[in-house]
């Protein structure tokens, strides 16, 4: 690879201390000094990134500024001349997103015997949960307990968690594990069948689960093969546009249109699962993300023209640890687990200058000052990066282990003849999670009767900052929620009139408000075509 | 700038993008052949050939620089054969291979399935033990598996190599695998009720205390 002299210079430095590093256990910060480090560094806390949303439900409060544009943008059925009468797919539930969540609620909603059916923008599986490397929380060891795993969700995400969601998750964490080891998924075990656990930032036991760094691709293969297996249909390359009522307010269903053709669709369900995922590819504040290709908020919008809440927004997740170098795969996920097992954070002179498991919010927060104020950034060409030192990882744990236990990663540089059990590596913040999102109580129930939201797309159970491996097991626990208690649920619907007023409501609010807009919202993809930068 | 063929056109893209970042450049607005964009999801399964170069290669899209005459075809859907099964009913012996995907010992040993993995692993091995019944094997040689379909597409036997690694590894992980039984100790006691008291306890502490408890507790080394 392409190094520069400085980039050079500044590699020398970490190898020469990497000894002393590895023996360093660089403290722990405290509450206050964190504190003080997330309001002048952190990306949530700079004004200019945000505005205030001016309609609907959470009229009054802040929202990153290209979310609020999604939520003033025209509906995409504005003008379209649609025929609700004219049903294409008539379903108990109607699941919209083909990932981890997605594709939990359809398996548990067909397990209760609902007629249950996923409709994708993209591919079933073409979602953030394929991607999710590190691992997937749960507190199963002797000496770990669901109240401790509450206390380290709780406090990671500043006790903005709602209480109720928390309990859900870390309650039924252990039997999700379960469920998805006995539909085959491969866990990193033992001989005797031990789960391998390691720490993630933020967690006070090792209870990160993981198959290597592919966790999240090894569990989505195996909830894909499992919702195929079960016959259930798959509508792909298909987008839900906006969400159907009935004449007694209920949600009823979804206008859909085929991203190839431009067909539009009607499904008539029971009851909707959003399942849509998270917001990487806003690119809020400029941030590349490591997000999949379809991480646009759709959810986010479609739910609140409805008249469902939004929760915590305003609240994103800067991973750490992005590639900030080569610029072939700049913004991707350095996965946290290179920290688990014992690869610190170093600056451009050298120093180990943060303990490497603080929480998320935390450990972006001081990349960003080492890069800004502290001077101690090394220049990519695409900006400032600080170092993670992966050789350290086979120094600590033996020859090897890295290529064992990060296959991904080593594969993934090696493609740029980087081979990072030999050189450290450059990262920076990514955009890789929305802590907030619709809100909904622990059966993961919204304020629209009928409309439930599992995964990315639901705030509340992470606060204002997620811990690493609590998103896999949320989409797993809410997840099979949702199909459970949907399914339950439209054994007592009758589907009344199906209608679209609620659109034209709230465009009625906007223009009302004095917005108009020359945008169109959901956004369903990034548009990098013809040399905009696909950041 | 380098000049690229995409699907055969020539178009000139700036040095040191990603083949799917030239596709972009280029001016396409994808659909298909894009997904994760970071090498996990196996949309972006790109066959190219080098102006003047007798082999083909394989990559992903979203992983892969591109060159200087690279004549680059996008295979953004592959017709794998996905067999349905019932992962509580089936057995883990070979039987099950021979009744679900009976082309695997059609394999004629070509090993073009490897030569054509965009991961670099070894298809062909993974296929053998798949024959022999011998999941554990299978599962792990192919594990890192996207599934982006590239080796199947060059089977002259026809198999789905992918699919045949996924019912290895459910298989495997479901039932070779030992059982972890502190996870099983641990459902039992949850279901049982005995966590239940300290999760009220905890959900009931003010947030003062709650916060007290989190910046006091200790941490396993």
């Amino acid at each position: 690879m392409d190094y520069t002299k400085e980039m050079l210079a500044s590699m020398a430095k970490v190898e020469a201390a990497r000894e002393k590093n590895i023996a360093l256990e660089p403290r722990r910060l405290t509450a206050e000094e964190k504190e003080a480090l997330l309001n002048q560094y952190h990306p949530d806390y700079k004004d200019e990134g945000f505005t205030t949303i001016k309609v609907g439900p959470n009229a009054g409060q802040k929202a990153p500024i290209e979310l609020n544009e999604m939520l003033e943008a025209n509906s995409r059925v504005k003008d379209m001349d649609i025929d609700l009468s004219q049903v294409d797919y008539d379903v108990d539930v109607l699941v919209i997103g083909g990932g981890g969540s997605g594709s939990s609620a359809a398996i548990e909603a067909h397990e209760a015997g609902a007629k249950v059916m996923i409709v994708t923008k993209l591919r079933i599986g073409d979602a953030n949960t394929m991607m999710a490397e590190g691992g997937i929380q749960a507190a199963d060891k002797e000496n770990d307990s669901p109240a401790q795993h509450y206390l380290d969700v709780m406090g990671g995400g500043h006790y903005a968690n709602i209480p109720e969601l928390v309990r859900k998750l870390v309650m039924d964490g252990p039997k999700s594990i379960k469920w998805l080891n006995e539909l085959g998924v491969e866990f990193d075990k033992d001989s005797d069948g031990t789960m391998v656990t390691t720490h993630g930032g933020g967690t006070s036991r090792k209870r990160m689960h993981a198959a290597a760094d592919y966790s999240g691709a090894e569990i989505m293969r195996t909830l894909r093969d499992e919702v195929l297996n079960r016959e259930i249909p798959v509508v792909d390359f298909t987008a839900a546009i906006e969400l159907i009522k009935d004449e007694n307010g209920r949600c009823a269903g979804a206008v859909l249109q085929n991203m190839e053709t431009g067909k539009i669709l009607i499904a008539r369900a029971k009851a909707v699962i959003l399942a849509t995922g998270g917001a990487g590819r806003m690119h809020y504040q400029g941030f590349p993300t490591s997000n999949h290709y379809g991480a646009t908020a759709d959810g986010l919008v479609l739910g609140y023209r409805a008249g469902a809440k939004l929760l915590y927004q305003d609240t994103l997740q800067y991973h750490p640890t992005g590639v900030a170098f080569p610029a072939q795969i700049f913004g991707a996920l350095v996965t946290e687990k290179v920290r688990s097992m014992g690869a610190k954070l170093i600056n451009s002179e050298g120093e180990a200058y943060i303990h490497p498991l603080e929480t998320r919010d935390v450990n972006a927060a001081g990349v960003i000052r080492e890069c800004s104020t502290n001077g101690k950034g090394v220049d990519t060409g695409m900006g400032k990066a600080v170092w993670l030192d992966t050789p350290m990882i086979d120094m600590i744990h033996g020859e090897g282990t890295l290529e064992k236990r990060l296959p991904a990663m080593l594969r993934m540089y090696m493609k740029y003849d980087i081979d990072i059990r030999k050189v450290p590596i450059l990262i920076y913040p990514t955009l890789h999670y929305q802590n907030g999102g619709l809100e909904i109580n622990d059966k993961d129930e919204t304020c629209v009767p009928g409309l439930y939201v599992a995964g990315e797309a639901a705030g509340g159970i992470h606060g204002r900052n997620r811990l690493m491996g609590n998103s896999l097991l949320d989409i797993i626990v809410f997840g099979r929620n949702a199909g459970q208690v949907a399914a339950e649920a439209v054994k007592t619907v009758e589907v009344g009139k199906l209608n679209l007023n609620h659109v034209d409501e709230y465009a009625a609010e906007l223009a009302k408000a004095g917005i108009s807009s020359d945008m169109v919202s959901p956004k369903l993809l990034p548009n990098y075509a013809n040399g905009r930068k696909a950041i | 700038m380098l000049n690229v063929y995409l699907m055969g056109k020539k178009y000139e893209v700036p040095e040191g993008l990603t083949i799917m970042g030239a596709m972009e450049y280029a001016g396409y607005q994808l659909v298909r052949g894009c997904g994760c964009r970071n090498g996990f999801c196996g949309a972006c399964a790109t066959i190219y050939r080098i102006k003047g170069e007798r082999e083909l290669k394989v990559a992903l899209a979203c992983q892969t620089t591109v060159q200087e005459d690279m004549y680059v075809a996008t295979l953004p859907f592959f017709p794998l054969e996905k067999q349905v099964y019932d992962i509580n009913e089936v057995k883990a012996d070979a039987q099950i291979m021979m009744q679900l995907y009976p082309e695997i010992y059609s394999c004629i040993g070509c090993n073009a399935c490897t030569n054509g993995c965009s991961q670099g692993l070894d298809v062909m091995q993974y296929i053998a033990a798949a024959q022999r019944g011998d999941f554990a094997t299978c599962a792990e040689i192919s594990f890192d598996c996207v599934m982006c379909g590239i080796c199947s597409s060059r089977c002259p036997a026809g198999i789905s190599h992918p699919q045949v690694g996924v019912l290895a590894r459910r298989i495997n992980g479901k039932y070779i695998a030992p059982e972890a039984k502190h996870l099983t100790e641990r459902v039992k006691e949850i279901q049982d009720g005995l966590c239940t008291e300290a999760i009220e306890a905890i959900m009931a502490k003010p947030i003062n205390e709650l916060k007290e408890l989190y910046n006091t507790r200790d941490i396993e080394k």
